[in-house]
């Protein structure tokens, strides 16, 4: 159950990005902000000859005292970044990766749509619905 | 019964009234029932052509609401009212104190003729009707209480859009009633029992109720009380949008046809975001439309997901809030059981692609695999061969070709897909082109909405190209040229050393210089389909691929004896020599797909590229540009 999950584009601008309604959302944007900087860093660091070889799912990005960041990031740079509750320590780290492959198959839906264009923000009510089945339910 | 008892009211009845109220009651209830039956009821009241608020009323007021049946009292003051209504009083029980004439029971006229003509009159006519039904349908309810399970979520959507033009309202009640009729005589809710005995109601003038056994007739075959329980609780019938009608349906498949003439095969993503753009709608819907619509998520749109997604394009443009999830009706599942099984024409196809693909496709596949270092010139000139062979094939047994859907995407159409073709598009998909066809598709009217079909579809109306096509001068082409859309001008100048791949690009460009000394060569053929990268010739009769295609290769025989300007072939029996040369064509029309599609990656590179240093000279102008003060 995430907080929050994010789409970013190849080029770094968000494509998606939705978090659980809190007081303060503008921190999960900052956060997943800066855990760009670890997606490249992690994505750079596999070197070209590896691209093809490359695990999408990028694991624990970044950990804070209340959230750990994880990342997937496609063969195209797009990039899955989702914060999690450190608190929720209900979810495993395979579970993780469930989830990742999950938004990545949604994702890969929303690309067969012929009216969606490739770098437009991702407006699609079913990746709304799949984003919103895997949010933490705050009630 | 001169004395109607509602609530201790006594309304005199003169003779005249109460013998005509008697008959009135009488035709509408069985003499073993104490009350009249609703829907027959129903049919009378609508009859007194009074507006179905007012019935409502006249309902609610002679007191059969309360009661939940039509008594003998509620029916004779109902009837006094309808008189009241008709000369102009109010609805109130004070009115029909007076003295009335009767009430008058026009019939409403029988619209099956009108509805099979044309639509279009057919709903100015009848939007009345369907509103007054629905209305009666709430009415109904309202009056037998728990005698009817009607259904009343159809409901509601019919109702929602109150505000949108009547025109708009009436499409989809109006094939609710097309569906109800054509479809399923018996087991009915009342509501469509309702509005057919209606409409089965010949015309007496006012007064004459020598329909009443007609009337009379008709209702025990409607059996009334009985059927009207039995509701098909799985499907919904006349009163739901979601259903598509047996003409909308054969509007469909005929806009499909005109996109993709296998109803087996798919229309690519491109082709139907072209054609869906036309209806007008934002975006936003059309990709939510897709959304619902495309159940495989494969970016294509098979027939049945065609007929849903222009299904709800049209509820859309009448003013239905599309829904979150794909209705029953129009899964894919359901509509292809509906709708394919009538759509048998294609037995030429079948008998033609079957054979085909199982060979074929294995065979193929690998062969693009190795085809990619093919030259491109040989290739281009084979691709033109081939795409004369399909075309006079085509022509001649007006059969499709199982051309892989690569290859498709560069046509688009008037190419056989291959059934198994699910294989070939996770690949071609990544071919499938955005911007060249799209730049290339040439305008068309937008698709209208089924009511209308005698809107001459240019996608369905032949062109007069033929003729132009027939000579064979550049002139022609050239003047082909100013039609297709500006952008493309700019790509000879930009891919003149990619010249051979432009020669599939832009045929129209390069061909002209290529094939100045292949043009007498190409007096062989008439062709149908169009030239090969040009999706957007759809009705390009064979002419002008038969001019402009180059030399043929001597291994493929091909008729010769037909002229090259004749505009139609004569249609040929398939021989087998000429599958074989298909056959052949599609083989190295699959080579050049491959080639093309590699190409089309490394020109997308180059684009990158260049857009790069685009971004790049443009800052450093910002930067070198003097600062601007504020």
């Amino acid at each position: 159950m995430a907080v929050c999950i994010a789409v970013i584009a190849k080029e770094n601008y968000p494509l998606y990005i939705r978090s659980v309604p809190t007081e303060n959302e503008l921190k999960f944007h900052y956060t997943v902000h800066t855990s760009l900087d670890v997606v490249d860093e992690k994505i750079s660091a596999m070197g070209k000859a590896l691209v093809d070889q490359r695990e999408l799912y990028l694991g624990l990005l970044y950990p804070t005292e209340d959230y750990k960041v994880y990342g997937y990031v496609t063969n195209s740079k797009v990039k899955f970044v989702m914060v999690v509750d450190s608190s929720n320590t209900a979810l495993r780290d395979n579970s993780h990766s469930s989830m990742f492959r999950k938004l990545h198959n949604s994702y890969t839906d929303i690309m067969c749509n012929p009216f969606y264009n490739p770098g437009d923000r991702i407006q699609s009510r079913a990746f709304d619905t799949m984003v919103n089945s895997m949010m933490m339910q705050v009630c | 019964a001169a004395a109607a008892g509602t609530g201790g009211l006594l309304l005199p009845l003169s003779e005249t009234e109460q013998q005509r109220y008697s008959e009135l009651f009488s035709r509408c209830c069985p003499p073993p029932e104490a009350a009249a039956g609703g829907s027959s009821v129903g049919e009378l009241f609508r009859a007194s052509q009074l507006p179905p608020d007012t019935l409502h009323q006249i309902t609610e007021v002679c007191g059969a609401k309360r009661v939940g049946y039509f008594g003998p009292a509620q029916f004779y003051i109902a009837l006094k009212l309808i008189a009241a209504a008709q000369s102009g009083f109010p609805v109130r029980i004070e009115s029909i104190k007076n003295e009335l004439p009767l009430p008058r029971f026009m019939a409403l006229k029988n619209d099956t003729e009108v509805r099979y003509g044309t639509p279009a009159e057919f709903h100015g006519v009848k939007f009345q009707v369907p509103h007054a039904t629905l209305e009666k349908n709430s009415f109904k309810r309202t009056d037998e209480g728990d005698k009817q399970d009607h259904k009343s979520p159809p409901m509601s959507p019919i109702c929602s859009p109150p505000a949108s033009p009547s025109t708009y309202q009436r499409i989809p009640l109006s094939y609710g009633y097309g569906k109800a009729r054509t479809g399923l005589e018996q087991q009915h809710g009342a509501p469509y029992e309702v509005r057919h005995s209606t409409h089965q109601q010949d015309g007496p003038s006012s007064g004459n109720y020598g329909a009443k056994s007609a009337l009379t007739c008709s209702t025990p075959n409607r059996s009334l009380s009985v059927e009207r329980e039995q509701q098909d609780s799985s499907t919904q019938y006349s009163d739901d949008p979601w259903r598509i009608t047996e003409e909308q349906r054969d509007y469909y498949v005929n806009q499909f046809r005109s996109l993709q003439p296998d109803l087996n095969a798919f229309i690519s993503g491109s082709v139907a975001k072209n054609f869906f753009t036309k209806s007008k709608l934002p975006i936003l819907e059309l990709s939510h439309i897709w959304e619902l619509s495309d159940v495989d998520c494969d970016g294509a749109l098979t027939l049945p997901e065609f007929c849903a997604a222009f299904h709800l394009v049209v509820a859309r443009k009448n003013g239905y809030q599309l829904p979150e999830t794909l209705p029953e009706t129009l899964l894919p599942e359901y509509l292809q059981a509906a709708c394919l099984k009538p759509i048998r024409d294609c037995a030429l196809f079948d008998s033609y692609s079957e054979p085909l693909p199982s060979s074929q496709q294995a065979r193929d596949f690998s062969r693009t695999e190795k085809s990619s270092a093919e030259e491109v010139p040989d290739s281009s000139a084979l691709l033109q061969d081939g795409k004369k062979d399909d075309q006079q094939a085509l022509k001649a047994s007006t059969t499709l070709k199982t051309i892989p859907k690569e290859f498709q995407h560069l046509t688009v159409k008037a190419a056989a897909q291959e059934p198994n073709a699910l294989r070939a598009r996770p690949r071609s998909r990544s071919y499938s082109s955005t911007s060249i066809e799209d730049a290339m598709k040439k305008g068309e009217e937008p698709p209208t909405p089924p009511p209308r079909p005698q809107k001459s579809h240019s996608r369905a109306s032949s062109l007069d190209l033929n003729k132009i096509f027939q000579q064979n001068t550049q002139a022609v082409r050239s003047g082909w040229l100013p039609p297709p859309p500006p952008a493309l001008p700019p790509r000879p100048s930009v891919s003149q050393t990619e010249q051979p791949s432009e020669v599939e690009l832009h045929p129209q460009m390069n061909r002209p210089p290529s094939q100045a000394e292949e043009n007498s060569s190409a007096k062989k053929e008439v062709v149908l389909a169009q030239p090969p990268s040009k999706p957007a010739r759809r009705k390009l009769r064979t002419e002008a691929q038969g001019l402009e295609t180059p030399e043929l290769s001597p291994t493929i025989n091909v008729t010769s004896t037909l002229p090259a300007v004749k505009p139609h072939l004569p249609v040929q029996k398939q021989s087998s020599k000429q599958k074989r040369a298909i056959q052949t064509a599609i083989r190295k029309n699959k080579e050049a797909n491959a080639v093309l599609a590699r190409l089309n990656s490394e020109l997308q590179q180059q684009l990158k590229e260049v857009h790069k240093e685009r971004i790049a000279l443009e800052t450093q102008l910002e930067q070198l540009r003097p600062v601007t003060v504020l």
